[in-house]
């Protein structure tokens, strides 16, 4: 019937919507390839080592943007290095134990402490152009996203159930098909979580690392971090506010355009049996699935791709024959295996013994105040955690028991936990400032600042995870407010905690090589401690302290995380841990 | 002799149910695809199929007696395959011992054995999925690792990904192969129709309820024409009456040749399903894995549960399982030259994982039910699935509280006063049965005994039971040995430093200490 009408009212209405949709996405298109090229001509420009930086606020979009393309090519480059490497340790049983303990201590490396050798390769690798010093701060920034990134794909793909494998194998897919329909797959929700987490570091480098001083170079790259730090450093608080701004108008906005689109979206690949009732709902993802054009043109072109891929890989022999699960890699050991190992331990070997005799140029005297550094600095990322802890822990609980409140709180403080410190810091510091506070107590709160909400959204998850029969019987035994503390909450959220715990503690000590330290308005403001040491002798350009520093952070952190964290990590795994 | 054989079936089945029979009989007689081997097979081992004499099974393999032998090839012939597992202390445990097993085209071959005795890893083998140790498994004769073969698996866990639709679930093996799309859709959506889901290609598998998830683990496999169908539990993640429903349609897709297959090797811990499905049934032993009876079922279809010669199979298997220490006395299948081997001289019993207290229950019930009661009849009444119960029927056995015959438990002497007593003297008799008939139980008082300070490291026995078990197995054991010497107090467990501690050997220890002081 309605055919016979195609002009009523009633069909323009429904077919305005998403002709709307689509006009807006293809404008979205125009955009994204001016900024391509925009992008291009600066980066393949002569190379500015500092560019000056103008504090009016109609240039902010400008440097945000820049910012922004230097978090998104990090993040991208991360994903790529995370997906190959944790494939090549989950496969390759030979080599896996080696890449989990590098992965291991890599992680635990603070990413600030790279910074001068890292830019100056990257200059003398991409000479004449702007990319070198680009390509240095963002291979700094991945550095910083890339570990757990790699971590959790490793361990999503150990952790396939075993008749999905063998599924796999028996109707004979090709690695291609196994990697699209079932490992990324069953990857994609950890990837998302940690992607949010990655991002949220990758802009507190970046804000720390866009402006540096080196020996006698000095670097000052359009962006947020620059803008951020010169008005700090030209006391101009209008700026720094304006600035402030729009890092967290960017944080909320991805949190809000990405990652809760990419939450809601990645439901589908929960690997449960029953639709949970409880699912996150994003109005962006309903709005591009009602865009004709973006919800079909993908696939289309996919699939495209893809058919004739399938063809060939079904022709050749590993698509004919069934592979045995428990033997994939036992034939593999080549000539060329051995020879990529051995040269792996001779560049390995030969830095180790550069270090070393750089390490020799180092004086007692210096050794000295490293070491009390080290003791300083430790003091402080315990003293930021056991604070953090004393007012997460009952707040957390708090808000954990009443989930109405838990629902609303959760995802601000996932925000909040996005918010960069370092952004936050300079107007953090120049109240203290004007208290009469010194950097020892800023430097505790930037720790704080970066650290507490991991802390908190941990607490709250593993106080909404005791079962609400065990508060019950709480309650019905009248226990004291002691009992029900030492003998159903801790004990409820110890993992949790745990978890929270050792996220934490990793961002205390990567936040302490940019807390110790700062310039503000003609003054260095500094404090006693690894971190200040490491940020000195960047700036007066002392290699050899630097090493020497970072090899003790990384130290610690190793010793702390055998000998603490792993311990107690443990523990939860066995006793504490509430099962169904 | 076709015609001879037929009207015999159908004959056998007027008996059991029928009027409705005949066109039963009829069904069930033609997806075999080769009747000359299949004749040859019935008679060469149904001649003592039932123990029961006079059955008319015995008659009809009478008469088959004359039918020339004719060797039929194997789709899939496993020789002398065997697995281990390594362990990381050196020790290599074995799981299943060298084993010769056939698959033929025409027949449903169910797997079944209790849990340990390796029957999914014997389907692995079969596969190609997993590699023998020794021994090699041959797809038409030919290697199996070097051959394109044509085989799919049931999954019990369905198996199925979660973020694909019913239809493209499907269409992923055919994907796989190269079919291209427009085909790949047809023949999916085809046999979606075929198995009953046509208008639910669009949905999630977790929109779906487990029956109809299986259903697509059905199409998925079939999808492909497989030429064997493994199936590995299908139906025991299913409720009974969806587990019914689908065994019957998976009969009904047999019998109409709906699906291409030649065979199709069913692995189950179920006793009835295998009667009511298999053509031939294989019984496996544990410690290691091994073939104790393979004989065949001649049942005509469709199998009437009730009737006296399905359960006396039934009541026979059951037999079978419950005495592992004997060697099927009246196998109904003696293959010549196949060499029934049972149980080797084995240091540790096999613990069966059943706590005190489900003994208890047990023999409480028997005892009600007059000290005797059929095991199988014994779940149905405590509702239990018949591998839950069978380890608590082992280990009341082993501690001497029962004894299985036919297939029936019967409470012994010892048994009537362990139910009749009250806790405090349950414990005693648990203790003394205990120390008695559990080696490893006396083993690990004894040591506590002999040891100035009573406490002993559990270490010290694992690494005894490892040398027998699988390191799972011996934690198990190890598991379960703690839970009866607690019960029976033969010693206590310190869990925080996994040792082994006399009951008062703590208190002993505070007040010798004060002692010195």
């Amino acid at each position: 019937m309605r055919i016979q009408h195609p002009f009523a009212r009633s069909l323009v209405f429904a077919r305005t919507g998403p002709f709307f949709i689509d006009a807006c996405v293809a404008l979205c298109g125009l955009a994204i390839f001016f900024s391509v090229v925009r992008t291009g001509v600066y980066w393949m420009g002569k190379p500015v080592p500092v560019v000056p930086i103008s504090h009016s606020l109609s240039a902010l979009p400008v440097y945000a943007f820049y910012s922004i393309i230097r978090i998104g090519i990090a993040y991208l480059l991360s994903l790529v290095f995370a997906i190959t490497y944790g494939y090549t340790a989950a496969y390759n049983p030979r080599i896996e134990a080696w890449m989990i303990a590098v992965l291991d201590i890599l992680q635990s490396i603070p990413v600030l402490s790279f910074l001068p050798p890292v830019i100056l390769a990257m200059v003398a690798l991409v000479p004449g152009h702007q990319m070198g010093i680009e390509l240095g701060i963002i291979l700094l920034i991945f550095t910083g996203q890339v570990w757990n990134l790699a971590f959790s794909f490793y361990s999503s793909l150990k952790s396939i159930p075993r008749e999905m494998l063998e599924a796999s194998r028996i109707y004979r897919y090709s690695a291609w098909q196994r990697f699209w329909q079932l490992e990324m797959p069953y990857a994609a929700i950890g990837l998302v979580w940690n992607s949010i987490v990655s991002v949220a570091g990758g802009w507190f480098a970046l804000i720390a690392c866009e402006m540096f001083t080196m020996g006698d170079h000095n670097f000052q790259l359009p962006g947020l971090g620059s803008y951020l730090q010169t008005a700090t450093a030209s006391g101009d608080i209008r700026a720094l506010v304006a600035g402030f701004a729009v890092v967290i108008l960017i944080v909320v906005a991805t949190d809000q355009l990405v990652w809760r689109p990419m939450i809601a979206w990645s439901d589908k690949f929960k690997f449960e049996q029953v639709e949970s009732a409880d699912r996150v709902v994003s109005p962006i993802l309903e709005f591009f699935r009602r865009s004709t054009l973006l919800s079909s043109l993908p696939g289309r072109i996919w699939h495209s791709f893809e058919e004739p891929i399938y063809r060939r890989l079904a022709r050749s022999k590993e698509c004919r024959v069934v592979r045995p699960i428990d033997e994939d890699t036992a034939r593999k050991s080549s000539a060329s295996l051995w020879a990529l190992a051995v040269a792996a331990i001779a560049i390995v070997g030969w830095g180790a013994l550069q270090a070393i005799l750089m390490l020799r140029t180092l004086t007692w005297p210096d050794v000295r105040l490293l070491l009390e550094g080290a003791g300083a600095t430790f003091l402080r990322v315990n003293a930021a955690l056991l604070i953090s802890a004393a007012w997460t822990i009952p707040v957390g609980v708090a808000i954990g028991f009443n989930p109405r409140i838990a629902r609303i709180v959760q995802p601000i403080a996932q925000v909040l936990a996005s918010v960069p410190a370092t952004a936050f810091f300079p107007i953090l510091l120049i109240g203290l400032v004007r208290v009469g506070g010194g950097l020892g107590v800023g430097s505790i709160a930037l720790m704080l600042l970066g650290t507490q909400w991991y802390i908190l959204f941990n607490v709250i998850a593993g106080a909404m995870s005791i079962p609400s029969d065990l508060r019950e019987v709480a309650s019905l035994f009248r226990f004291t407010r002691w009992q029900r503390w030492t003998r159903l909450i801790l004990p409820g959220i110890f993992p949790y905690l745990i978890t929270g715990m050792v996220t934490a503690s990793g961002g205390a000590w990567n936040a302490s090589v940019f807390a110790e330290y700062t310039h503000l308005q003609d003054r260095t403001l500094q404090t006693i401690g690894l971190g200040a040491q490491i940020e000195a002798a960047t700036d007066s350009g002392r290699f050899p302290v630097i090493l020497l520093a970072t090899i003790l952070i990384s130290m610690m952190v190793v010793t702390m995380n055998r000998l603490v964290w792993r311990r107690l990590y443990r523990l939860a795994e066995t006793r504490y841990k509430l099962e169904g | 002799m076709h015609g001879e054989r037929y009207r015999l079936t159908v004959k056998i089945i007027k008996v059991a149910t029928g009027a409705r029979t005949f066109l039963h009989g009829h069904t069930r007689f033609y997806p075999i695809a080769t009747p000359h081997s299949y004749t040859r097979t019935h008679n060469r081992q149904s001649g003592n199929l039932h123990p029961v004499p006079g059955e008319p099974c015995m008659q009809q393999a009478g008469i088959q007696n004359e039918t020339p032998n004719v060797a039929v090839e194997a789709i899939i012939r496993a020789e002398k395959i065997e697995k281990y597992y390594a362990q990381p202390s050196e020790n290599r445990i074995q799981v299943i011992s060298a084993t010769d097993l056939k698959i033929v085209p025409g027949e449903i071959l169910a797997l079944l054995g209790p849990s340990g005795s390796g029957k999914s890893t014997m389907l692995r083998m079969l596969t190609g999925l997993s590699r023998p140790t020794a021994g090699q498994v041959y797809w038409h004769e030919k290697p199996i690792a070097e051959t394109e073969i044509n085989v799919s698996i049931v999954f019990q866990s369905f198996a199925l990904f979660p973020w694909l639709t019913v239809l493209e679930n499907v269409e992923a093996p055919l994907q796989a192969r190269g079919v291209p799309a427009d085909e790949r859709r047809a023949r999916s959506m085809r046999m979606l129709d075929t198995v009953g889901l046509d208008g639910f290609e669009a949905a999630y598998p977790k929109e779906l309820s487990g029956g109809m998830r299986q259903r697509v683990g059905f199409a998925r496999a079939l999808v492909v024409e497989p030429e064997v169908l493994f199936m590995d539990e299908p139906f025991s993640a299913l409720d009974v009456l969806t587990a019914e429903n689908l065994r019957s349609e998976l009969l009904e897709l047999w019998a109409k040749k709906t699906m291409p297959t030649k065979a199709v090797f069913l692995v189950t811990h179920n006793i009835e399903e295998a009667v009511l499905l298999a053509d031939r049934i294989i019984v496996l032993g544990r410690n290691p894995g091994h073939i104790r009876t393979d004989f065949r079922v001649q049942l005509p279809q469709p199998r009437d549960r009730k009737s006296e010669p399905f359960t006396q199979l039934v009541d026979y298997i059951y037999k079978v399982l419950t005495t592992p220490d004997v060697a099927p006395a009246q196998a109904p299948d003696q293959q010549a030259g196949k060499r029934v081997r049972d149980q080797r001289q084995m240091h540790y019993q096999m613990l069966p994982h059943a706590r005190p207290g489900g003994m208890a229950g047990l023999l409480e019930l028997l005892l009600d039910k007059g000290g005797r009661d059929d095991i199988y009849r014994l779940a149905d009444d405590l509702a239990f699935e018949i591998d839950d119960l069978l380890p608590i029927v082992d280990a009341a056995q082993l501690l001497g509280f029962l004894k299985v015959e036919e297939g029936d438990a019967a409470i012994t002497e010892s048994g009537t006063e362990f139910a009749n007593s009250e806790i405090l003297r349950q414990k005693e008799l648990f203790r003394d049965a205990a120390v008695a008939n559990v080696l490893l139980l006396r083993q690990i008082r004894r040591a506590l005994d002999a040891k100035s300070d009573h406490t002993v490291p559990e270490e010290f026995f694992l690494d005894m039971l490892d040398e027998q078990f699988s390191e799972e197995e011996s934690l198990r054991q190890m598991e379960t040995a703690v839970t009866w010497g607690r019960y029976a107090e033969l010693f206590d467990f310190d869990a925080s430093r996994r040792r082994f501690v006399l009951p008062d050997a703590q208190e002993e220890e505070a007040a010798a200490s004060e002692g010195d002081e």
